[in-house]
């Protein structure tokens, strides 16, 4: 198959290219989701991030909020943001960082204003900015404009015989064409870290990523009063026949084909090298790992599920592909792309390589994904330990 | 009808895949278990595997019923022995299997943590 060069995204002041023309309602905390929700109730057009924390956070676990938020606003399915805060300082500090892309962005802190008065000051602007993105049109930008981020979940044994690899394939396909791609799971890749760490394209790649593991690996030990065999695999990866953590990990090391990683990020950290492959420290628990690659500013996501995950994400479009023909049959309103035809021979790597190839341009050109239309906008922080 | 059609305009194909449908694909040469990719199999049915790696068959009787995406031994494995999978280590044997046996929680474990 001939792939296209290009697709149909919308252009942002910084130069990067959007699949999604979003104008969102970031809340900096927690005590602002009331706020921000009621914004987007009343300004049709606009989407909520409600989210858990914001407050009282100190040290690393402060910075991966600051960052994500600030990544989130600043991700090019992004038009322009509104920003509410119960505070003048941190909520300045996230608008601050996504006015560097150049795009609108406006904060309001509730503090001697209240909720009533925030949500109308705050409507005005939200009002102003959706009419504003609603004119954008979609152009024509270079394939190379897609940043793929790929997670995988409710793996069975055909996440590893069929999606996984399909996801392989299409990598192999299109990282020659210059896309910036990205894999993370940290945990999952547990039993396989070895291997995987052979595919660092640097000895520095490699040793970040073996550090990055073994760092993992420790506080699961110190952590855990099992030996998380409750969690890893979980029940549904053993009712789909996946027996161990390290036979999960093979299976979802097949995801990045026979592409090497270039270097090894922090959790929801922009990715600076340029075009490639790039692993981010991450939870393995979807929503998590969506979120924080999101953050990161990847505008399209692949994922594979064996027995049915159902995730979205409220920036980025999260396209399902399966292997299951029994999770086709039973809940094919979640299955974007079925690769089922692999496990009967009908179909073999490389042409489901080119279905996924189709089915990620057609969303990259505004289809919506079965998460869209169900409205599966998980948004989840991720936290490193307790707050102050 | 339909078949008649696609042999004629496609007819290497079209026939190969007709005789290429398996019950098993094992990944690796080396694995000591295949994956079953049909709705079940059912005790002492004679079932074709195909090994992805090199794109050869092997045959293979079952001993128990196995559902979808679950694994089968392909020979006996006596406890302590190493489960191979695309290749590689994933877990130890907990409880002796014999070839055409269900491989699963109840008898394979984790090396790790």
């Amino acid at each position: 198959m001939e792939i296209p060069k290009s697709f149909l995204g919308y252009k942002r002041e910084n130069g990067r290219a959007g699949t999604r023309n979003h104008v969102i309602i970031l809340p900096v905390d927690d005590i602002s989701n009331a706020c921000a929700e009621a914004v987007a109730n009343n300004i049709k057009g606009t989407i909520a991030l409600p989210h858990s924390y914001g407050r009282l956070q100190f040290g690393a676990d402060l910075e991966l909020h600051f960052r994500t938020m600030i990544g989130t606003g600043s991700n090019p399915n992004v038009a322009a943001v509104i920003v509410i805060g119960i505070e003048p300082k941190w909520t300045k500090r996230i608008v601050d960082g996504i006015a560097k892309t150049g795009k609108p962005v406006e904060g309001f802190h509730i503090e001697r204003t209240g909720d009533i008065g925030t949500v109308m000051k705050a409507s005005k602007k939200a009002q102003e900015f959706v009419m504003w993105a609603s004119e954008k049109q979609r152009e024509e930008c270079p394939i190379s404009d897609l940043w793929i981020s790929v997670k995988c979940g409710e793996s069975d044994t055909t996440s590893g015989l069929a999606s996984n690899p399909t996801v392989g394939n299409l990598m192999d396909k299109l990282e020659p064409l210059g896309v910036h791609l990205c894999f993370g799971e940290t945990s999952e890749l547990t039993g396989a870290e070895k291997v995987c760490a052979t595919r660092g394209a640097t000895k520095e790649a490699s040793d970040k990523f073996m550090k990055t593991w073994s760092a993992y690996n420790d506080f699961i030990l110190k952590e855990a009063t099992d030996d998380l065999s409750e969690s890893q695999p979980t029940a549904g990866n053993i009712a789909g026949g996946l027996t161990t953590i390290e036979e999960k990990a093979f299976g979802n090391f097949q995801k990045i084909g026979n592409c090497k990683f270039i270097d090894v990020l922090e959790p929801a950290e922009e990715p600076k090298k340029g075009k490639g492959l790039y692993f981010m420290d991450t939870s393995s628990a979807a929503a998590e790992c969506v979120t924080l690659q999101a953050a990161a500013g990847f505008n399209i996501h692949l994922f594979p599920t064996g027995q049915g995950n159902i995730v979205g994400n409220p920036i980025e479009p999260v396209i399902k592909l399966t292997a299951n023909p029994l999770t086709v049959k039973s809940m094919g309103e979640h299955i974007d792309c079925d690769v089922s035809k692999i496990l009967s021979r009908e179909m073999n790597l490389s042409e489901a390589g080119d279905e996924l190839i189709k089915t990620t341009l057609k969303v990259a050109n505004g289809r919506l994904t079965c998460a869209e239309a169900l409205g599966h906008r998980e948004f989840v922080m991720t936290k490193l330990y307790r707050s102050a | 009808m339909r078949l008649i059609y696609k042999i004629l305009e496609n007819s290497n194909k079209q026939i190969d895949t007709i005789l290429m449908s398996t019950d098993i694909i094992i990944h690796d040469k080396k694995d000591n278990v295949g994956v079953v990719v049909i709705e079940k199999i059912t005790p002492k049915q004679d079932c074709k595997c195909w090994i992805m790696e090199n794109d050869s068959s092997v045959n293979i009787q079952s001993a128990d019923e196995i559902p979808l995406g679950h694994k089968i031994a392909m020979i006996d494995l006596k406890e302590g022995d190493t489960i191979l999978k695309y290749g590689h280590d994933i877990g130890k044997v907990v409880k002796a299997i014999k070839k055409g046996q269900h491989v699963h929680v109840h008898n394979v474990k984790t090396k790790k943590w």
